[in-house]
């Protein structure tokens, strides 16, 4: 990519890292850690890749989008407020009681989401039935997903990974947001589902390992999976928890924490240093 | 001697007839089609015949997905895996966002026979029933079966359809019936006492009647088909122009058509209510005909509850 459609990524990333922050520093909860570390990857699918119309979120010829990590909702919420299915100042009352931005997405609340999702290990399984659908009526929409690397110790996620190369679900993405960090630690010490790609590999899905916040890995990897033919296709993509926040990054305890004002003000200064590159 | 069919065989050939004439109709199954008889439309259809393997919860999950993109979805395995194991998925991929699959369980109840307790389910009608918004059928013959299948087809939210493998009375006539979602149904009327019974124990109530009306009793019979949303109106009506109410169902006495009706009737219309069913015991093996005498599951003990009922 050029380096002003580069730089075009760059500035909405910007925009949904800043309403990561604000979203969660208003709702004095939620997860900011897995949602930085997916910014990058919503950006390049919402403005580049995904063939979607904010103004007809339900257009049957759409791709479809699933966020199988709900935890990382501030950031898809982010994303398609800065796209104009939903005004920005929703994002403000992320997680307050009656407001539509729930803590985990709702598909009956929120226009642009396709499936609610928050209990892990189950978007997946949603995203088969989706690309299924696809090819039962001979339809050429693609379905993407974005699975935690934690959350693939769920043993629905390996009945679907069995199930979407049974069925040849070429027009499945799944993206594995490998930042390395759970809950209670480390992946490693946790309970660890690696090796990642070769499990994938092992369950006959074509695998690609990348960079999750370099933009032309990112392209790379989604346009080589566009010519996949026959098998799903996974994204690996090693990630910073975290990303863009200097505290935050690498920091399992900002998992499922909010900043408080005074952090909240370092977040903001921190992402704005980040991205002082923007103004060069 | 009347005809005996299974629920599980009219939702084989119900399915079969939707296949053939709506093209959105997708079966799933997770390694039971020959039990499910879904099988019949796996022959029919294959093109939408989608076996998902021992894997039930990824199965409710790719119905959703199916669902949510305009698909017409059953997904089928046993009331123990698709209510049992799957009811978080359930819960959380379909009710939740009210996505219409139709899950369709086979060998509800301890009339699953010889499999034993592992298979028998008497605990499914209690878990769909805590989900918003979640319709419950559990028909009692193979005509009322045939028939919420078809209706249940273009109904516009989840669906859980409780089936037996046992081959039961056909009670109700093709050419007359007529079912509609959430409305119970009078066979008898009666001005004593009203047995309220829903899946194969319809049958069973109405042989009770028989007896007790030799016995100069009068019992009014309702079939419940649809558990949730339940016929208030039909239940309130009964308790206000009987003397107590006896319900009947092959499901665990707790959380089924009997708690159902307590809890409305204990808020609404306080009634003497005598539950009939599987008394919070887990089954065991043997042949369905059997186990339901043992567990009580007759006429015999309709006719025993409704006395006591009355006492």
């Amino acid at each position: 990519m050029t380096n002003e459609q580069k730089k075009e990524l760059q500035s909405f990333a910007y925009a949904v890292r800043q309403g990561i922050i604000d979203g969660v520093h208003a709702a004095k909860s939620g997860h900011p850690g897995g949602s930085l570390s997916i910014a990058d990857t919503l950006t390049y699918l919402y403005k580049v890749e995904m063939n979607v119309d904010p103004k007809n979120p339900t257009d049957p010829k759409r791709d479809r989008f699933v966020l199988s990590k709900g935890h990382a909702a501030p950031a898809l919420y982010a994303v398609l407020a800065n796209m104009g299915y939903f005004p920005k100042e929703e994002l403000l009352q992320l997680r307050h009681t009656g407001a539509m931005l729930q803590g985990h997405p709702d598909k009956k609340k929120i226009p642009g989401i396709d499936m609610s999702t928050g209990s892990l290990g189950q978007g997946i399984s949603s995203a088969c039935g989706m690309a299924l659908s696809a090819k039962l009526s001979n339809e050429d929409y693609r379905v993407y997903t974005i699975l935690g690397d934690g959350e693939i110790e769920e043993g629905m996620v390996w009945e679907a990974a069995m199930f979407a190369s049974h069925y040849k679900l070429d027009n499945l993405v799944a993206v594995i947001d490998y930042n390395g960090l759970q809950i209670d630690g480390a992946l490693s010490e946790v309970c660890s589902p690696e090796p990642i790609p070769e499990k994938f590999a092992a369950f006959g899905w074509e695998v690609f390992v990348i960079d999750a916040h370099d933009f032309d890995a990112i392209e790379k990897a989604f346009k080589a999976a566009r010519e996949v033919k026959g098998k799903p296709v996974a994204i690996v993509q090693k990630s910073v928890k975290g990303k863009g926040v200097s505290f935050m990054e690498n920091n399992v305890s900002w998992h499922g924490a909010a900043p408080n004002d005074e952090q909240y003000q370092t977040a903001c200064a921190d992402l704005k240093a980040a991205y002082s590159f923007l103004n060069e | 001697m009347s005809n005996k069919i299974a629920t599980r065989d009219s939702y084989g050939k119900a399915l079969e007839m939707l296949g053939a004439k709506d093209p959105d109709v997708v079966v799933l199954d997770a390694d039971l089609a020959a039990a499910t008889k879904t099988g019949m439309f796996k022959k029919a259809c294959p093109e939408r015949f989608i076996d998902c393997g021992i894997a039930e919860c990824n199965m409710l999950g790719v119905a959703a997905g199916l669902a949510a993109s305009g698909k017409k979805v059953f997904a089928s395995s046993f009331a123990m895996f698709a209510a049992g194991r799957g009811f978080e998925i359930i819960r959380n991929s379909i009710g939740y966002p009210h996505i219409p699959v139709k899950i369709c369980a086979t060998h509800a109840g301890i009339s699953v026979g010889e499999d034993g307790a592992s298979h028998q389910c008497c605990e499914d009608i209690a878990l769909m029933r805590t989900i918003p918004g979640m319709t419950i059928v559990n028909p009692a013959d193979d005509v009322e079966a045939k028939a919420a299948i078809f209706a249940l087809a273009d109904y516009d939210g989840p669906a859980y359809v409780r089936l037996g493998r046992l081959a039961v009375d056909v009670i109700n006539d093709e050419a007359s019936y007529k079912f509609e979602l959430g409305k119970g149904v009078t066979l008898k009327e009666g001005n004593d006492v009203t047995v309220i019974a829903t899946g194969l124990m319809v049958g069973k109530a109405l042989e009770a009647a028989k007896v007790l009306e030799a016995d100069g009793i009068s019992v009014r019979v309702i079939n419940i088909h649809t558990i949730k949303p339940l016929d208030e109106e039909i239940i309130l009506k009964a308790a206000k122009e009987t003397k107590a109410i006896v319900t009947a169902e092959e499901h665990n006495v707790i959380g089924g058509l009997g708690g159902a009706v307590a809890e409305l009737l204990s808020e609404k219309h306080p009634t003497k209510v005598v539950r009939l069913g599987v008394n919070d015991v887990f089954g065991q093996s043997g042949p369905a005909v059997e186990l339901l005498e043992k567990y009580g599951l007759t006429a015999e003990n309709i006719v025993a509850k409704v006395k006591e009922a009355l006492l």
